[in-house]
C-alpha cells in the first residue's frame, strides 16, 4: 500500500490549523520531489480526538501513527515518518511527543459502525468512497431484497431513532410503506441543534456518502422516491460537502430515480422537532402542530414522510452490509448497536466516541475520556454528566456505571438525546447548568402554546431566584409545580422536555437547591 | 356517514366519524373551557386550555393528554375531562397568561365579554401566583375603524386565522418567537398602512378579548360576534345560510 | 377531517347512547375542517421556497431590508405579514444591517461548562459593548459604518470539543485561555479587537 497522511479535514481541526498543515504537508512534498513513492495527502473526516487537533494519521511501512497538534512547521518530518522503516523511525522518533497511543482507551473501546469509514475516505471524493465500499450495500439491496425484507433487517436489527426519542426504526418504515399508494418523501433531519453534540456534523463532513447511501436505501424501502435533507445553517462546511456529494452521485446515476436535494435551516433549535421541520421545509415558521397525525400518515405536502436522524440514516448501509443479526449482537436487549456521543466540557480527551449501547458513563467519561483534567478519585473529580442537552438532565457521579441506553438514562430522569455528552466537574453549580438550559429553552420556544411561551419565562425568573439566594420554599414548591405543568401540557417534545433539566437538579442535586434557599427574613415569602 | 361511540366523563356519546374531541364533549352537554379554538376556523391547540385525559381501550397504555379541539374522536375512546390534576393545569395555564401580558378588566374594553376573563371565572383564578411580567407593548390606533392593544393579546391567532381562512386576505400573522410573540400587519407596519386590509373586521368579530376593538369603543362596549367564522363557513361550503338573524 | 388516534380493542358495550343530533357550528363544520391544522391552507410551490429565497436576498444585501421582504413577497405572491412572519422567526435573518465587524461567542453546553460566561465579561469590556448590543450606527457619505462593532451570541457551533469558541468576523478561534487573563487579552489583540476601554484611559 502507498504511504498516506491522512489529514482530519473536519471544523474543529481545520480552525486549529488543519489547513494550513495539510498545505504546509503539500508544499513540503513538492519540495521533496513527488516521485512514483512520494507518499499520498488525503483531506478526511473526524480522527476522534478533537481536543488534540490539527490531527494527522501517518501510514506508512512502518505502520500507522497517529499524531496531535503539529505544527506546520513539522510537515517535513511527517512525510519523512511515511517512509520505510530505517528512515521512518528518526522522524517518528522525533516526532513521539506529538504522538497520539492508539492502544488508549479513547481509542481502543470504540466500535465504529456508524464512524467507520470516516477518518479514511475523502469525504470530497466519491471515488474514494466507493472504493471503500459506498454504494454497495444500496446495489446488492436492489438486486437481492424485495423493500419488505430490508425492511425487515431494520426491524430485526432493533435500531432505533438515534435523534433522541428513540422511537424503533423499522416501525416507522413500515408505517410509512404500509400507507395508501401515492408519493411518499423521505426527509434526512440534519438539524442538529442540541448544544454539546456534534456527531451528525461529523457524518456529514467526513462520510456524506454514508449518509447518501442510508437514504436511498430507505427511499427504496418505503417507496419515496423524493427526499430532502435538512441540515442547519450553522454547519456550512457540511453544507457544502453535502452538496457537492449528492453532485457527484446524483452524475453518476448511483442514485436511479431517487431525486435528494439539500435544505438549508436558519437557526432555529425547534425545527429538529419532525413537524416543525416540515413546516420549515414548505418555508413557513417552524411551529410544530399536534400529533397525530403522524409525519408517517400525513407529512410534506399530505404525503406519508420518512423521517429519521442522520446517525440513524448512517447506521443503514453497516446494518444491511453485515446482517441485522450482527448489528443487534452490539448493545442491550432494548437499545441495540452503537452509538456515537459527543463528549466535551470538563473532560481531559474531548472529541467524537461510538461505543456498543449499555456501555457504562464511567468507562465513557473516566476510562476514555480520562475524567476532569487534575481530577483525582475514582469518578476523576467528574460531578456529574449531562446528556440529553436541553432535553436531558444531569446524572450525578454516584450512578455512573449507569449502562447507557434509553431506558437506563430516562429511568434517572435524563435521556439519550442526540447524543451530547458534557462532563460537569466541581466549579460548575447545577442551578447556574439548570439556569443555562431554561435560558436557552425560552430563547428557542417557537412560542406558538402557552406552557412553553410562558412557563419557560416563569422557571428562568424562579431558577434566578435561586441563583441569586433569595428564593423561599415557596418558590420551591412552585418551581416543582410549574415544571410539571410545562412538561404535561406543552405541545411538542421541546416544551414537554424543557423542565427535564430543572427535574434532574432537583432529584439528584436536591441539597445543593435548599442551600440556595434564602436565609429568613429576607427571602421568605 | 359513519358513527363513533365513546365515553366521555363516563357518559356514552355517539358522532359521526371525523369529529373532535370538543364536539364529542359537547354532545355529552359537557363543557370543556377553550381560547384559542373557534368554530369555523382550524384549530391549532395552542392555548392548552382543552386538554383532556384519554384512555385507550383496553391496552393498557399511560393515560395521554391531548387537546380536545384538535384530537378525532376514536371509537371506545374513554374521555375525562375535568380531573383534579387538569383543572390544576388549566388554572395556571389561564395564570400564565394573565401574568405574561397586561390584562386590567376594570378598564378594558372586553370586561363582560371577554373570553380571557371567563376562562379565569370558570377555572376558578381569583389572583395570578406568578409574578406579572409588565410586557413593553404598544396600542395601533392606525386603522380609520378599529384598533389593537397588543397589550391585552394573548396569541390565540384567531385573527390571523379568520383573515386567512375567511377573509382571504392574510393582512395578520405572528413575528419573532417565544415570549417575543407578537401579532403583525403586514411588514410589521401600522394597520391603516396595510393595503392588504378590507376592513371586514373579522378580526375583531373573533379576538377573545380587548385586543381588537372597534376604536368608538370605550370600557365594557366591546361587541363580538365570535360565531360569525361558523356561519360564514356554512355559508360559503355548505350552501346553508344560518347567519341571516331573527324575524324583522 | 381529524385523523383519528390508532384503536386497538373492541369497543365496550353502551350504558346509555346519547344521540348525536342537536345542531351546532361546530358539528357544521365537520365537512369544511382541513384535513390537519395549519398545513391544511393550499401550498403553493412558490411558497415553499420563501426561506431559501431570503437566503439569497441576504446574501446579496447582507441583511433582509423592508423593501426587498415586499419584493419577496410579490414575487412568490405571499402575504406581506407571512414573509414578515417567516424572516423573524429564524435567528440568522437579520432585518438590521450588519455592522461591519461581528464578534459572536458560542454559548453551547460545553462552552458553558468551560467558562463562555468569563469570555463573555471579558469581550464586553474589550469592546465596550454589552452582549447582544452593537456600536452606534455612524455612517460616513460612503455608507461604511467605520470599525463598528457588535457582540452577539451564536447557538453551538458544533466545536465542543475545543470549548470555548468564538467567531470573529466568521473566522472560528477555538479553546480561548479563560483562566487566564493576560494571555486572553493576548489572543484579543492577535484578533486585532479594539481595545475601547484602554482607549478611553
Amino acid at each position: 500500500m502507498a504511504s498516506m497522511l491522512r489529514c482530519c479535514s473536519a471544523s474543529g481541526c481545520r480552525s486549529a490549523g488543519g489547513e494550513a498543515l495539510q498545505q504546509a504537508l503539500v508544499e513540503a512534498r513538492s519540495r521533496a520531489g513527488a516521485g512514483d513513492g512520494a507518499p499520498v495527502i488525503k483531506a478526511v473526516g473526524c480522527l476522534r480526538l478533537c481536543s488534540r487537533g490539527p490531527l494527522v494519521a501517518v501510514d506508512g511501512p512502518a505502520g500507522s501513527v497517529l499524531y496531535g497538534e503539529v505544527p506546520s512547521a513539522r510537515a517535513a518530518e511527517l512525510l519523512e515518518a511515511c517512509a520505510a522503516p530505517p528512515r521512518a523511525a528518526a522522524a517518528r522518533r522525533a516526532l513521539a511527543s506529538h504522538a497520539l497511543d492508539l492502544r488508549h482507551p479513547f481509542f481502543a473501546l470504540q466500535e465504529p459502525v456508524v464512524l467507520e469509514t470516516c477518518g479514511l475516505i475523502d469525504p470530497e471524493s466519491i471515488d474514494d468512497a466507493m472504493a471503500h465500499g459506498a454504494y454497495s450495500t444500496l446495489h446488492r439491496c436492489q438486486a437481492e431484497l424485495t423493500p419488505a425484507q430490508v425492511r425487515e433487517q431494520v426491524r430485526l436489527s432493533g435500531l432505533r431513532g438515534r435523534g433522541g426519542a428513540g422511537y424503533p426504526t423499522g416501525l416507522k418504515w413500515d408505517t410509512v410503506a404500509l400507507q395508501p399508494p401515492g408519493p411518499r418523501w423521505l426527509v434526512a433531519n440534519a438539524d442538529e441543534g442540541d448544544p454539546g453534540a456534534f456527531m451528525d456534523r461529523a457524518v456529514l463532513e467526513g462520510d456524506p456518502h454514508r449518509l447518501i447511501e442510508g437514504m436511498a436505501i430507505a427511499a427504496w424501502a418505503v417507496g419515496a422516491d423524493q427526499g430532502l435533507i435538512y441540515v442547519r445553517a450553522e454547519y456550512p462546511l457540511a453544507i457544502a460537502r453535502l452538496r457537492r456529494a449528492l453532485a457527484e452521485v446524483q452524475a453518476r446515476g448511483q442514485l436511479g430515480s431517487l431525486r435528494l436535494r439539500v435544505r438549508v435551516g436558519a437557526g432555529a433549535y425547534v425545527c429538529g422537532e419532525e413537524t416543525a421541520l416540515l413546516a420549515s421545509i414548505q418555508g413557513r415558521r417552524g411551529n410544530p402542530r399536534p400529533r397525530p397525525p403522524y409525519p408517517a400518515q400525513l407529512g410534506l405536502w399530505g404525503a406519508p414522510t420518512l423521517i429519521n436522524n442522520v446517525e440513524t440514516l448512517a447506521a443503514i448501509p453497516a446494518i444491511l452490509r453485515r446482517g441485522a443479526a450482527d448489528y443487534a449482537a452490539l448493545g442491550t436487549a432494548g437499545s441495540r448497536g452503537t452509538k456515537v456521543f459527543s463528549l466535551s466540557g470538563a473532560v481531559r480527551h474531548t472529541g467524537l466516541v461510538e461505543v456498543p449501547m449499555g456501555t457504562s458513563l464511567r468507562t465513557i467519561v473516566v476510562t476514555m475520556g480520562g475524567g476532569v483534567p487534575g481530577g483525582e478519585g475514582a469518578d476523576g473529580g467528574v460531578k456529574a454528566v449531562q446528556t440529553g442537552g436541553p432535553s436531558g438532565g444531569c446524572i450525578p457521579a454516584a450512578l455512573l456505571d449507569t449502562p447507557v441506553d434509553y431506558e437506563g438514562l430516562r429511568a434517572l430522569g435524563s435521556m439519550m438525546g442526540s447524543g451530547g455528552m458534557v462532563v460537569i466537574d466541581q466549579a460548575t453549580g447545577m442551578l447556574e447548568l439548570a439556569r443555562y438550559f431554561m435560558r436557552f429553552s425560552v430563547a428557542e420556544s417557537c412560542g406558538k402554546c402557552v406552557p412553553c411561551r410562558a412557563g419557560t419565562v416563569q422557571l428562568l425568573q424562579l431558577l434566578d431566584r435561586f441563583c441569586d439566594q433569595r428564593a423561599s420554599p415557596a418558590d420551591l414548591a412552585q418551581l416543582h409545580d410549574l415544571c410539571a405543568m410545562v412538561k404535561a401540557t406543552s405541545l411538542c417534545g421541546l416544551g414537554q422536555c424543557a423542565p427535564n433539566p430543572v427535574l434532574s437538579t432537583l432529584r439528584h442535586f436536591h441539597q445543593e437547591v435548599v442551600s440556595a434557599l434564602a436565609v429568613a427574613p429576607g427571602g421568605a415569602p | 356517514m359513519s358513527v363513533l361511540t365513546l365515553w366521555v366523563d363516563g357518559a356514552a356519546v355517539a358522532v359521526p366519524a371525523g369529529a373532535s374531541l370538543l364536539e364529542a364533549s359537547r354532545a355529552a352537554n359537557v363543557e370543556v373551557p377553550t381560547l384559542c379554538h373557534l368554530d369555523g376556523l382550524a384549530p391549532v391547540g395552542a392555548c392548552r386550555l382543552c386538554l383532556v385525559e384519554v384512555d385507550l381501550p383496553g391496552d393498557g397504555s399511560p393515560t395521554r393528554l391531548v387537546p380536545a379541539c384538535s384530537t378525532a374522536a376514536g371509537e371506545g375512546l374513554v374521555v375525562r375531562t375535568a380531573t383534579v390534576q387538569l383543572q390544576r393545569f388549566r388554572r395556571m395555564a389561564v395564570e400564565l397568561l394573565f401574568a405574561e401580558g397586561n390584562h386590567v378588566c376594570a378598564f378594558c374594553v372586553a370586561n363582560g365579554a371577554c373570553e380571557l376573563q371567563d376562562a379565569a371565572v370558570a377555572v376558578g383564578m381569583d389572583h395570578s401566583r406568578f409574578p406579572f411580567q409588565y410586557p413593553r407593548r404598544h396600542v395601533d390606533a392606525s386603522h380609520p375603524h378599529f384598533v389593537i392593544d397588543h397589550h391585552r393579546c394573548i396569541l390565540c391567532t384567531r385573527c390571523v386565522r379568520v383573515c386567512d381562512e375567511i377573509e382571504g386576505a392574510h393582512v395578520w400573522d405572528v413575528a419573532n418567537r417565544g415570549s417575543h410573540c407578537q401579532i403583525i400587519a403586514g411588514l410589521d407596519q401600522p394597520w391603516g398602512t396595510v393595503e392588504a386590509c378590507t376592513s371586514c373586521g373579522k378580526c375583531v368579530d373573533v379576538c377573545p378579548t380587548g385586543a381588537l376593538a372597534h376604536n368608538d369603543d370605550t370600557t365594557a362596549e366591546k361587541r363580538a360576534a365570535r360565531e360569525r367564522p361558523a356561519l360564514l363557513r356554512s355559508a360559503r361550503e355548505r350552501q346553508r345560510w344560518h347567519n341571516q338573524g331573527g324575524p324583522p | 377531517m381529524v385523523v383519528p388516534v390508532r384503536l386497538s380493542a373492541a369497543p365496550k358495550p353502551l350504558a346509555r347512547p346519547v344521540l348525536y343530533s342537536g345542531f351546532h357550528p361546530g358539528a357544521a363544520m365537520e365537512q369544511a375542517k382541513p384535513s390537519f391544522p395549519e398545513a391544511s391552507i393550499p401550498e403553493h410551490r412558490h411558497a415553499d421556497a420563501l426561506i431559501e429565497v431570503l437566503h439569497q436576498v441576504q446574501q446579496q444585501r447582507g441583511y433582509l431590508p423592508a423593501e426587498a421582504l415586499a419584493q419577496v413577497a410579490r414575487d412568490l405572491a405571499l402575504p406581506l405579514s407571512r414573509v414578515h412572519g417567516v424572516a423573524t422567526f429564524y435567528h440568522l435573518f437579520a432585518l438590521q444591517p450588519p455592522t461591519s465587524h461581528c464578534c459572536s461567542v458560542c454559548l453551547g453546553t460545553a462552552c458553558f461548562v468551560k467558562g463562555a460566561g468569563v469570555l463573555v465579561a471579558a469581550l464586553e469590556q474589550r469592546l465596550g459593548l454589552r452582549f447582544g448590543a452593537r456600536s452606534p450606527q455612524r455612517r460616513d457619505a460612503e455608507g461604511s459604518d467605520g470599525d463598528a462593532w457588535s457582540l452577539r451570541e451564536e447557538s453551538c457551533l458544533g466545536a465542543c470539543a475545543q470549548a470555548p469558541v468564538l467567531r470573529v468576523d466568521g473566522q472560528l478561534v477555538l479553546g480561548l485561555p479563560v483562566s487566564d487573563p493576560s494571555r486572553l487579552a493576548a489572543c484579543f489583540g492577535a484578533l486585532a479587537l479594539p481595545d475601547r476601554a484602554a482607549e478611553a484611559a
